[in-house]
């Protein structure tokens, strides 16, 4: 056995924000991995003091990519604390503009900051490796074109109901700001009905429904249309199924709430079965993190920076446990939960890369479905808003699903404002540091193992297990 | 020409702002221009040692920096340290980064009300020390000082938004890359004129509840939100109603109010954002160049001529009466 050697990466582009992972490299493979997140923001100290209104402005700022799952994290954590739930014309309108943003951040993803890493020198070898410097060079491929153009189109639908993307101010604890008449449902469609056509003939090669319907690996593996069908082939060469691999606890809070459902069901996914979530066993511990104070779940927990930056810790980002263990969130996991047959075979084969990667394609056509569903449902005579009093005394939760996986904010409110504000990111949950009883976090754990080829100074397939992860490190350290 | 981008202490929104340009795509605007990235965190291939490595050339001088683009605010803490921020891998600061590449640009833009005067990343006593590239707030003088001149001559360029619109973004670069963007261009707070000449309320679709002061009362009514709701787009700059966001958008057609945006000190309005100060029951906060005497003059005289049509729509959440309609007197 040679002897191990450190390596760190950095900086670690094409992830939102920043990030640098220490390695210990021994025998050719990734013998164990730090996670470090680089940057302090202050968001949870910012708001403390503040009107709890003002929450739905600054909140949504944490992140330029997931902008809308703040908001609609702020919204029901507000909501929660006034007693109030939006119409349900509202919640439908919320829940399509929410869905808008995750599937542009899925496309995004795929296309512009995962695929990108095919096109390197290291694979110029390989069968397949013209048409991925075609497809996805960085900035210039064609499916990064179609890609942008595509996202830029389908976000109409936000400059239509939410004035803007990022940051709205929209969607509200009782509902949405702007009702929508017929006109605006037709331009809703219209939009819907060219982003599929884009889905199918670019992205996905065929018929959405045919690649929703899809139940096992065998068959997905096979697809053989599309950038899709490119991705699997590559999958297949490069041997994406084995690399990364999860722990296989997967949280979703569950996705979409309207009326008395949520689209995409919450749950945690541990031996083979879903559990309920318990958000009072949500704690997160701060032994490696720069941050001083007690392990604690979140309507008890404080944000205090450790400005000394002691030796044993190594990130800004807290870490999350639920009953005492790490969980995955993302599109593979809420998918898992929810019981796509053909998310749960992925997870029951690895839960690699292969199936982060192939559970979000899947995810961004399941959705266009949902997107058109929700589209049809809306009733342009309803109300889509109702008011209600901010509480002098008053806790909440707002728990959502960013693309990103599960996101919670938890709000309390003294005297009118804002005496707590807490927030778990989807990346905190994880690019989570170890915890007290030195348990990494996901993305440490899925780095073991990786393969490291002699001379590598920032290895490939470390970067793939990485983005696999569609990692947010502007909302991980918020 | 190139482009290097560093994402300092901020959401990354302006970038994803950028990617919805369009006619044409933001990739297709740049190129035509003769522009590239010779780095952007968000779209670049190269990553860890490839990137230090363009990072550690462009402050040797090694390769021409034409563009340096800085998204987000520079932290400057804990304890004046800039290690609330270590760009990634290399050991140092984005403070010190920043002080290392901007003595080398042509021109250097910030990009977003981050970047430009310390924005929201310094709301609520701004707990990572933070500040804009070259404005402390409303004050000169951020990350790098008050005199700073980049290689063309120019200050630090204040391209502000939160987030910025694509089109601000683009057509300041591509200003750059033609060599028509000059000092005269830039209003007192460094913002290109092209954008900040003009008002929010420019354009609003809610001109004629103003023109009546007919004001929304709550959230997501359809009148004038200067009243009542916070909306100071009358006193905000940008042409954010003359061409719209992500299609037809902006703040005010999607029914929520202006919160001036693009001005520096906006994260600290020192009231709610979506509720309007008053004192006596009179809105604080005048219109941009309104004489105080002549605005409660015209809005009293106006609110009292307000039609049944506009006072009844201001308060419903979609227009409920349409114009009277007037039979032409023409052929018969």
């Amino acid at each position: 056995m040679s002897a191990p050697t450190r390596l760190v990466v950095g900086p670690f582009n094409r992830v939102e924000g920043d990030l640098e992972v220490h390695l210990d490299i021994a025998d050719g493979a990734v013998a164990a991995a730090q996670v470090n997140a680089p940057l302090y923001r202050g968001f949870e100290r910012m708001l403390d003091g503040k009107d709890p209104r003002d929450a739905l402005t600054i909140a949504p700022r944490i992140c330029g990519i997931c902008s809308i799952s703040q908001s609609a994290a702020a919204a029901r954590a507000l909501g929660a604390a006034m007693g109030l739930v939006p119409t349900p014309q509202g919640a439908a309108m919320a829940a399509l503009i929410h869905a808008v943003e995750n599937v542009s951040d899925h496309l995004l993803h795929f296309n512009l900051f995962f695929m990108p890493d095919f096109t390197r020198p290291a694979y110029a070898g390989r069968g397949w490796f013209p048409r991925a410097v075609a497809r996805f060079t960085a900035i210039e491929g064609g499916a990064q074109r179609a890609a942008i153009e595509a996202r830029a189109s389908l976000m109409h639908i936000l400059g239509l109901m939410a004035g803007k993307w990022p940051h709205t101010l929209a969607i509200q604890p009782g509902g949405v700001t702007r009702a929508p008449g017929p006109r605006e449902k037709l331009r809703i469609e219209i939009t819907l009905r060219a982003f599929r056509r884009y889905l199918e003939e670019v992205v996905f090669g065929g018929p959405l429904e045919d690649f929703v319907a899809l139940e096992t690996v065998a068959a997905l593996s096979v697809w053989g249309r599309g950038d899709v069908g490119l991705f699997l082939e590559i999958a297949a060469d490069t041997g994406l199924a084995g690399l990364g691999r999860g722990r296989g606890r997967y949280l979703s809070f569950g996705a979409y709430p309207v009326e008395d459902r949520r689209i995409y069901a919450p749950g945690l996914w541990q031996d083979g079965a879903v559990q309920p979530v318990v958000d009072a066993a949500i704690v997160e511990d701060l032994s490696h993190a720069w941050m001083l104070g007690e392990t604690a779940h979140p309507f008890a927990a404080e944000t205090r920076p450790d400005e000394a930056m002691r030796a044993g810790a190594y990130s800004w980002c807290k870490a999350p446990r639920l009953a005492g263990a790490p969980a995955e969130v993302g599109a593979l996991a809420r998918q898992v939960v929810d019981g796509h047959p053909l998310a749960r075979a992925l997870a029951a084969g690895g839960g690699g890369v292969l199936a982060r990667v192939a559970a979000r394609l899947l995810e961004l056509a399941h959705t266009q479905l949902v997107m058109e569903d929700l589209a049809r449902g809306i009733d342009p005579g309803a109300r889509f808003i109702t008011q209600g009093k901010i509480p002098e005394v008053g806790q909440g939760a707002g728990l959502v699903e960013a693309a990103r996986g599960a996101l919670g904010h938890w709000l309390r409110i003294e005297g009118g404002r804002i005496a707590s504000y807490q927030i778990i990111a989807p990346t905190t949950w994880n690019f989570s540091p170890r915890d007290g009883a030195g348990v990494p976090g996901p993305l440490e754990a899925a780095l073991v193992g990786a393969p490291v080829a002699a001379g590598e100074d920032t290895p490939v397939a470390v970067q793939h297990v990485v983005r696999s992860f569609d990692p947010c490190m502007v909302c991980t350290v918020h | 020409m190139n482009i290097l981008w560093l994402q300092a202490s901020g959401c990354g929104g302006c970038t994803m702002s950028l990617l919805c340009a369009e006619d044409p795509n933001l990739f297709d605007t740049l190129s035509g221009a003769g522009l590239r990235f010779l780095w952007h965190p968000g779209l670049s291939l190269e990553t860890g040692a490839e990137a230090r490595a363009i990072l550690a050339a462009a402050e040797a001088g090694e390769v021409a920096l034409d563009i340096l683009a800085v998204e987000g605010a520079i932290a400057r803490g804990p304890r004046g340290t800039g290690r609330f921020q270590m760009l990634s891998g290399t050991g140092r600061s984005m403070l010190d980064w920043l002080r290392g590449l901007a003595p080398m640009a042509e021109n250097v833009v910030a990009v977003g009300t981050c970047a430009t005067y310390g924005g929201v990343t310094t709301a609520g006593g701004n707990p990572s020390d933070a500040v804009g590239v070259q404005y402390d707030g409303a004050h000169p003088g951020g990350a790098l000082p008050a005199g700073f001149r980049a290689r063309s001559g120019l200050p630090v360029i204040n391209v502000a938004g939160c987030p910025t619109h694509p089109g601000w973004v683009t057509e300041t670069l591509l200003m750059l890359a033609a060599g028509t963007l000059g000092p005269e261009d830039l209003d007192a707070f460094g913002r290109p004129l092209f954008y900040a000449r003009h008002l929010v309320h420019h354009g609003c679709p809610k001109n004629e509840f103003y023109e009546y002061k007919a004001s929304a009362i709550e959230p997501g009514e359809m009148g004038c939100m200067m009243e009542n709701l916070g909306c100071i787009g009358t006193q905000a700059v940008g042409d954010c109603n003359i061409r719209p966001w992500n299609g037809e958008g902006s703040c005010t057609r999607g029914n929520y109010p202006c919160i001036n945006c693009t001005a520096p000190e906006f994260e600290e309005p020192r009231h709610a954002f979506g509720e309007t100060p008053k004192i006596a029951g009179i809105p604080v906060g005048l219109p941009t160049d309104m004489p105080k005497a002549w605005f409660m003059a015209l809005a009293s005289l106006s609110k009292a001529a307000t039609p049944a049509r506009i006072a009844t729509n201001a308060t419903a959440d979609r227009i409920e009466t349409p114009p009277t309609l007037r039979k032409p007197k023409g052929r018969r």
